[in-house]
């Protein structure tokens, strides 16, 4: 890997970003709406908060770590879609850029978004509803960490599938996650699932994380168990995932769709 | 003769039950010229895309720089560049963020120089600081030719370069790449469908038609054996024949 050909294509996003309001808004303006249509659900759920202990906290921190993980996911995909819109992947893969690369580049700017969605995120939950994210204590870093990866996964699967299927794919950039929001337990405790779907719910590395998010706000104690659980799990998938947009990449040159990846 | 800079052997492409390329050989050598003829859907552009690692050829072998493109993808196409009609480059970026980031991309130094040099070259030096979506489509033919020759390429694949260009452009793009060809010995594998253009150009043309290469040789030597006047009725006259 060359760091001179990443920094490029960081910078080729970066100069972007700079001169467009949409861009800008995606990172700037809709979390903040997000996080103040969820803050009035919560503010309204307070007035039951006897029946419901801690329900307050669970609610905007719950948010603010899926934005983790939907931002992370977006950083890969969309970079990668920009690309298409702009015809510039035949630009890219024809200069001595490898694929790898360019997954580092996106994973780069990937976590350039997910700072700039939390900064924003929190500072909103401090400032209108007085809730401070790092209440959840030290255990946020690895937490956060996880789900940054775990974006990664989702965000390499979907780009490969943009790849293979083309442009007719792109819907998945901003769906594939929430495929995955039911079994990631972000607002609800993973006992709320039939048994069935528990089973395929603990293989996912953000369900630990939630779960152990929840573990920390109840009970105080450090999820080791789960943070194990997730590290590994995440570390299998990301493998696997880099491997297979590698085959991927590879079919699409075997079949003339890099050059031809469009509608 | 000294080596050739690129070799291709029995280069063959097949996409599902067609042929795109037919088991094709040629070379280049250092500072030649060398034109790619043909109908459409003759393979041009396939091959083009072979020559640069997006399409994975089905048989054969490609050597530049007596290096094997199969093995030794980065260090060969550090020394190529391309420029083409079907692709386009970021809209948003600015002329000289759109060059930076390719210069960049080969590892360049003394970038901004650099980049002057070749937007006066392309006589866009004024449109330095220009969105690239308020180019005319020609403006953009002309910054994908600045793209090409920023990095200093020893090979340059240019699929049809001058389609969309004005004749007083045309020509001065033309001048343009020989005298590149001559300042610094640059090879150049072009397609067009501008006979008078590969006339003008090529010291040397291939014939390409349904993947396969059916003549070869200067545009003279060509005219002269099919007993034509020139390269547009050889054109008219394979292309129809088959
Ligand atoms: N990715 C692909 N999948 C399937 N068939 C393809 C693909 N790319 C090219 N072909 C086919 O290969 C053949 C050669 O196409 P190619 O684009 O190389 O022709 P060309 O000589 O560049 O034509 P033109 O003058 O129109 O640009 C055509 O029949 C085309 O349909
Ligand atoms: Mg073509």
């Amino acid at each position: 890997m060359k760091l001179h050909r990443i920094n490029a294509l960081v910078q080729r996003h970066l100069f972007l970003y700079r001169r467009s309001l949409p861009r800008l808004m995606e990172i700037f303006y809709w979390p903040f709406l997000d996080l103040v249509v969820w803050g009035f659900i919560t503010v309204y759920l307070m007035k039951f908060q006897g029946q419901l202990p801690g329900v307050v906290t669970f609610f905007l921190g719950a948010l603010i770590l899926w934005d983790v993980l939907f931002r992370a996911q977006q950083g890969i995909t969309i970079s990668f879609l920009e690309e298409i819109w702009a015809r510039n992947l035949m630009n890219l893969f024809a200069s001595p850029l490898k694929p790898s690369e360019f997954l580092a580049a996106t994973m780069v700017l990937s976590i350039f978004k997910v700072a700039a969605v939390s900064v924003v995120m929190a500072t909103c939950a401090l400032v209108f509803y007085d809730y401070n994210v790092f209440m959840i204590g030290l255990s946020l870093v690895p937490f956060v960490l996880n789900l940054v990866i775990t974006g990664w996964v989702i965000g390499v699967l979907t780009t490969s599938i943009i790849m293979r299927y083309g442009q007719e794919a792109e819907v998945l950039a901003w769906g594939m996650v929430f495929l995955f929001q039911p079994i990631s337990c972000v607002f609800y405790p993973i006992e709320v699932l039939p048994k069935w779907l528990q089973a395929i719910a603990w293989g996912n590395p953000a369900a630990h994380i939630f779960e152990g998010m929840r573990m920390v706000l109840n009970t105080s104690v450090f999820p080791t168990e789960h943070l194990v659980w997730a590290v590994g799990l995440n570390l299998l998938y990301f493998a696997l995932m880099v491997g297979w947009f590698h085959h991927t990449f590879n079919v699409c040159k075997e079949r003339g769709l890099l050059v031809r990846v469009g509608e | 003769m000294p080596a050739p800079i690129l070799e291709v052997k029995s280069l063959k492409k097949r996409f599902g039950d067609s042929i795109a390329v037919d088991d094709i050989s040629f070379d280049i050598q250092p500072g030649e010229i060398l034109g790619l003829l043909g109908p459409n859907g003759a393979g041009k552009t396939t091959t083009i895309q072979m020559l640069l690692g997006l399409v994975t050829p089905t048989a054969g072998s490609i050597h530049m720089f007596g290096l094997d493109l199969a093995t030794h993808r980065e260090q060969i196409l550090q020394q190529v560049n391309f420029s083409s009609t079907y692709i386009s480059m970021p809209y948003s970026l600015t002329l000289e963020e759109n060059l930076w980031v390719v210069a960049k991309l080969y590892g360049m130094t003394d970038i901004a120089r650099r980049i002057d040099e070749v937007l006066k070259k392309v006589e866009m030096e004024d449109s330095r600081t220009k969105v690239t979506r308020r180019l005319s489509s020609g403006q953009m033919t002309r910054l994908a030719l600045a793209k090409a020759i920023l990095t200093e390429p020893k090979i340059l694949f240019l699929d049809e370069p001058t389609a969309s260009l004005d004749p007083d452009i045309a020509h001065k793009i033309r001048a343009l790449l020989k005298e590149v060809r001559k300042s610094s010995g640059l090879s150049v594998l072009y397609t067009s469908h501008n006979m008078k253009e590969m006339e003008e150009m090529s010291d040397r043309i291939i014939f390409l038609q349904k993947g396969k290469i059916v003549a070869q040789g200067t545009a003279q030597e060509i005219t002269q054996r099919f007993g034509q006047r020139d390269l547009e009725e050889v054109f008219l006259k394979l292309a129809r024949e088959s």
